[in-house]
This record gives C-alpha cells, structure tokens and sequence, in this order.
C-alpha cells in the first residue's frame, strides 16, 4: 500500500528531490521525494504552503460583503465561491428558497464557469501532456506548443473557455470577481439581448465539447492498458447528488461512497456537515486533510471532482452527456474507475453536460423575470455547499447580531483531495520512479498525476532550500521592513 | 521576423485571478505568441527563470518564497510589472495584516471547526510567513503599475501591445473602470 510512502522512517539518510513549482496546475505547489543510496523512494509529498488566513481576517466584516470578499481566493473559480458565499447568506438572511429567476440565473452563472474552468483545464493545461506524451521536451510541452502543432484544437481550447467566461461575465457583471449573486438573490436577470448573443453559438460548443470526449477517448484507449494502471488509487467518493440521484453541481445533498461504490451516506444535509467531515492537520502541509467522521483518518479519506462526481451519480438529465456516462461506465465494468487519467474523461462529460444545460436554460423564460431578491428573518448561521468544478466546496459562517462575522471555516475542493493527491503521487513514485536515477520526464509523470487532479493550489508557496535562521525582508532602498526568525522547535517569531 | 520578446510571469499571494485575465484576451492569444515567447510562467514547465524582457508578478509578498521569486524575476527582467490589486497595494490577502499572524494560524489549525489533530504546521519544507504582507515595490523596483482586480483581459491587451510596440501607454476610460 502506497501510504507507506507518506513518512520515511529515518529521513537524514536520504536524497531529497523536489519539484518546484509543479507547473500547469493553478497556484503553487511542491513535491519532495526522499530516495535512499539505491534510489528505492521512502518517502513522497505533495505540500501545499499556502496560507492566507481568510478564516481570521473575515471576522468583523460585514455578511454582505461575503460573496464579493471570499471569492478573491480563487481566480480560476471565483464563481463557485461568490455562489458558496451568496448560499451561505441566503440563509443568514432568512431565505431557503429564492425566486425561480434568481436560481436560474445562478446556476446558469455555476455552468458558465465550470465549463470555462474545464475547458481551461483541459486544453490549456492538460492537453500538452496527453498529445506530446508525459516526456515531451520541456520548452514544447505547453500550450503554446499546442497551438503550433494542433492550432485547430488550440483554438478551440481557447474558444470554449471565452464562451464560459461570457457566459459569467452576462450573469455576474464580469468575467472575474463579479457582483450578480446577493444575499436572497441576484442583482440583474439576463436581457433579451444577451440571450441571443449566448444562443448564436451554444450549438457549436456542444459539437465541440462532444468532440473533445471523442478526443479523449481515443487517446485514452491508444494506450489503455497504461491509462487504466497509471496513478490508480481506490479510494471513497464524495459529492452533491440531486434528490433523484441524478448529476447535480448547484444544491442537493451529500453522497458518499466507497471504492466498490456502495453507499456510505447518501443525502445528507449538507448544513450537517460538521458531523460527518472531519480535517486532520499534518505538520509539513497548510492544507488539512479531511476525512469521513465515521470511517476516521486512515480509512474515511475521499476523492471529490469530477470523476467522484461522474462515477456517483445514477444518471445525466441531458441527453448527449448521459450517453456519455453509459460508455465511460462500461469500461469500469461494474466498477467505479479510479484511474487518474479517467479524471479528463469525466471531466469532458461535465464539459458537454455544462454546455447542454446552459443551452436548456437560455431557452428558459424565467431568465428574462425580473423578481429577482426576497428577505427574511435574520439568523446567525448560514452554510453554503456546491460543486465547484474540482469538487465539493463548503462555506460556513457565522454573524452576530449586528451582522459582522463572528466564525468562519471554508473547506475547498482541492483540500477535499489532499489526500487522493497524496496517495496518487505514491502510487506513481513506486510503480515508475523507485530505483532509478530521476530524470525530468520521469518526475513530469509525478506532475502528471496531480494536473489530473486540476488542483486549484492558488497562493503563496515553498520552503526555503536550506532553512536560515533569520529572514529579514530588505525593501527597494535597503531598509528593513519586516524580520522572522525561526526557532528549532519550529516555532516562528517576529 | 525580429527575434520574440521573452515574458515571464509568476503568481505570489494572488488568487490566479490576473493569470486568468490575462487568458481573457481570448483568440488575441494566438496572436501573441507570435511576438513573445513565454520563460517562467505557470502554464510552461520553465521552473527557473531566464534573461527576460518583460516580467509580469500578481500578487503581493506573504512569505519567504514570494521575496525570493521576486527578486530573481527583478534580477532577470528588464522590465517589471505589478499587475492587480495584491501586487500594488496587497489586495485582500494584506487583510490579514490587522490582525496578528498567530492568531490567523492559530484560527485555522487549533480553534477551527471540526479540526483533528490540532497544531500549526511547523515542517521544514514549509515556507516562513513574513508578519505582514506587503506590495512588491516595498521590495523591488517596479517599472509600471497595473490596477484593478484583476485588469480585464482587454486593459491587458492595451498594456502588452503598446509596450512591445513601444508607444507611450494610455487606456481608454472603459478600461480603467471599475466594479
Ligand atoms: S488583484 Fe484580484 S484578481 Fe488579481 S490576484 Fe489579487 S485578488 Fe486575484
């Protein structure tokens, strides 16, 4: 079992190899791997050092200002967050159910930006790797590679993220950091206008998302017997499920299933969450590692995204991605696949599903109303949950009486994966790394794994190679401006 | 055809925001590659940067690592751009300065909800937070300012033609607008 893998028994003995940054994901992480004197690994980490501590510095803010605050975490799905948040406060403002208009055109906001944000994935970032090979040359295997090998693909890759991104920047105002969601509601409904502008090219972003499955799989079945091995972890599975069982990103309840895919919980409320998610803290990551309460810490880990998503759900209720889950199903035979490439797969089903759902919606009136807020009774405790196009995402706040948050705790969906991650880099240092010299196309592989994972690392990262002592941050004129000061214990000074 | 302009960019506490603005100039990104060839970026796997014309940072300074990056893209660049709110003033994350740094640990990994196994991660692969996070001007010399949160895509596109082209630079009033 590659857990093993996660502490080395004596570390000072051994080599330590690092990738930094791990490069075409978004935001910053690092892998260290520890080798012995015949290179057999003891030991693989993936860290992720970022720490910005919204947690503290949220408190004593106002809970309106939360949907508009909080996204500034993340810039590649600012959306799921402004909606997370926009959940939260929808209950701290006493509404559990908004107008028809202000759901549609929140979730035609949440599908805009997962099919921007998977189509950002897969073309801009993945593709390299899939069409060059894990070893390509280093300064080729980007997207600009892409666009001069395969300058049809590219620029498709480029045209199906700006339509997502349109499709934001109709519903929230602008394509990044935008205002349409409020506390009950939204602030604006889609115009006549702005729905033909959407509607004249919906057809061709199906088409072409469709495609990009029928890509994928071609490249996946050249080689299957490698891509169903590589980086292939069991591993338990958590998502949002609709009350009928069928795909849902926007609002449902909990699922959880284990490797073979029987249940382990399923609907569960997820303003409850607190009973059934639990984060360990380990001391060489800022990210926690959550796991399923009642299966504890070694057991109750769990993959969210999409491939947790596509492999939980009883069905699609658009036509053209629930035929697509029928294929990417049978070739698990009765099984969950866990296979980490099988991760893009999925996540083009989502890519084709997204796209034919927001054309259903554009067809949809209540779009155009204009009832767009409702108020209630103000409470003190407000949780938002939804699936972000990585995977699971939980809000939680709580306010006091004049409306300033007192408590928060945020759960993202790369965090939910920690330990998948983990397990998955593992998997792939002792089946291709172990024993040999590390070159840079081996450690790709490494990185390979994780992109699967489209981990959103976003912020500050690494560690300084040998640890100094002290650190004082000189400004431009030579002046101290700040000072740190590390002692053995760990402990950090100012 | 007069030899590309090389361009590296680099996140530090910045949520990836102006990295995604940048991609927003759409199929004018096909366009671009013709005259610049991308060093150190988080979308290539250059992991060390080279000698640069233009560098491009969003986000501000939180910790050891972003001084050290900073730096080294001040030593190679002949140019150097703040892009964003974090990177001209610290932006949301410089929030945090109003409060102690232990306390937003503190908040995250021991008094959190549901947290098991409480501790602050203390590991040597760690980087050292700085007490405060600052703008990188505070830091290094920087050559041009870029605001907005984030720059839209087209501000952008403005910005990176009428450098390369060498023309003074000036924005209409749409793309200095904001929220
Ligand atoms: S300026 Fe705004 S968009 Fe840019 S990194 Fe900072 S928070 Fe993100």
């Amino acid at each position: 079992m590659s857990s093993q893998l996660e502490t080395a028994a004596n570390p000072e003995g051994l080599k330590r190899v690092v990738i930094e940054p791990v490069t075409r994901v978004e935001g910053h992480g690092k892998v260290t791997l520890l080798q012995d004197e015949d290179n057999h690994i003891r030991q693989a980490r993936l860290h992720v050092v970022e720490f910005r501590g919204f947690e503290k510095f949220i408190q004593g803010r106002p809970y309106w200002e939360l949907p508009v605050l909080v996204q500034r975490l993340c810039g590649i799905c600012p959306v799921s967050h402004h909606l997370a948040a926009a959940k939260a406060t929808d209950q701290l403002v006493g509404v559990d159910e908004l107008t028809p208009t202000a759901v549609k055109v929140r979730r035609l906001m949440h599908y805009g930006q997962t099919f921007q944000s998977h189509a950002l994935h897969f073309f801009h970032l993945s593709s390299p790797d899939l069409l060059f090979g894990f070893d390509d040359e280093v300064r080729h295997r980007n997207i600009v590679g892409v666009i001069q090998d395969h300058p049809e693909i590219a620029k498709r890759g480029v045209l199906l993220r700006k339509y997502g991104q349109e499709v934001i920047r109709v519903t929230a105002g602008k394509r990044i950091h935008g205002t349409g969601a409020i506390p009950g509601g939204v602030n604006k409904s889609v115009t006549g206008d702005e729905r033909e502008y959407l509607l004249k090219d919906i057809d061709k972003m199906i088409q072409w998302s469709e495609e990009a499955i029928q890509l994928m799989k071609r490249i996946f079945m050249q080689n299957a017997d490698y891509h169903y091995s590589f980086a292939n972890v069991d591993a338990n599975t958590l998502g949002m499920i609709r009350d009928d069982g069928a795909f849902e990103i926007y609002h449902g309840g909990l699922r959880a299933r284990d490797p073979n895919g029987n249940t382990i919980f399923d609907q569960v409320d997820y303003r409850d969450y607190e009973q059934h998610i639990k984060e360990e803290i380990k001391p060489w990551s800022y990210m926690k590692f959550p796991f399923i309460a009642k299966l504890g810490p070694e057991r109750g880990w769990y993959r969210v995204g999409p491939l947790a998503r596509v492999n939980n759900c009883d069905r699609f209720d658009t036509p053209l991605a629930e035929q697509e889950r029928h294929d990417f199903m049978a070739a698990g035979e009765g099984r969950p696949l866990h296979s980490a490439l099988a991760t893009h797969w999925s996540r083009l089903i989502e890519l084709l599903h997204c796209a034919e759902a927001i054309k259903d919606l554009l067809h949809d009136p209540d779009i155009q109303g204009t009832d767009l807020q409702v108020r209630g009774e103000m409470r003190s405790k407000g949780i938002g949950v939804l699936e972000a196009p990585r995977g699971t995402l939980f809000h939680h706040y709580e306010i006091d009486a004049d409306g300033l948050v007192r408590k928060a705790n945020l759960i993202v969906s790369t965090t939910n994966n920690n330990r998948a991650m983990n397990e998955s880099i593992r998997e792939v240092a002792s089946e291709y790394l172990d024993g040999r010299e590390l070159t840079e196309p081996l450690l790709n592989q490494i990185e390979v794994a994780i992109r699967a994972y489209d981990p959103c690392l976003s912020c500050a990262t690494h560690a300084v190679g040998k640890m100094p002592l002290e650190i004082e941050l000189v400004d431009a004129a030579g002046d101290v401006v700040d000072r740190m000061y590390k002692r053995a214990t760990g402990q950090i000074d100012h | 055809m007069a030899e590309k302009i090389k361009v590296a960019t680099a996140s530090l506490a910045g949520c990836f925001g102006c990295h995604m603005s940048l991609l927003d100039i759409d199929e004018r990104i096909l366009d671009l590659v013709q005259l610049v060839e991308f060093d150190r970026t988080p979308i290539t796997d250059i992991k060390t940067i080279g000698e640069c014309d233009l560098g491009i940072i969003e986000g501000g300074v939180a910790n050891a690592e972003n001084v050290e990056v900073l730096r080294d893209f001040r030593k190679h660049c002949k140019v150097l751009v703040a892009i964003g709110a974090c990177a001209v003033n610290g932006g949301i994350p410089a929030m945090r300065n109003q409060f102690e740094l232990r306390e937003c640990l503190e908040e995250a990994y021991v008094d959190g909800v549901g947290v098991y196994n409480p501790g602050i991660p203390d590991d040597p692969e760690i980087p050292l937070l700085l007490n405060k996070v600052h703008p990188i001007h505070e830091v290094v010399k920087i050559d041009y300012f870029l605001p907005g949160c984030p720059p839209t895509g087209d501000t952008i596109w403005t910005f990176l033609t009428e450098l390369i082209e060498g023309r003074p630079i000036g924005f209409p009033y749409t793309q200095i607008h904001y929220d």
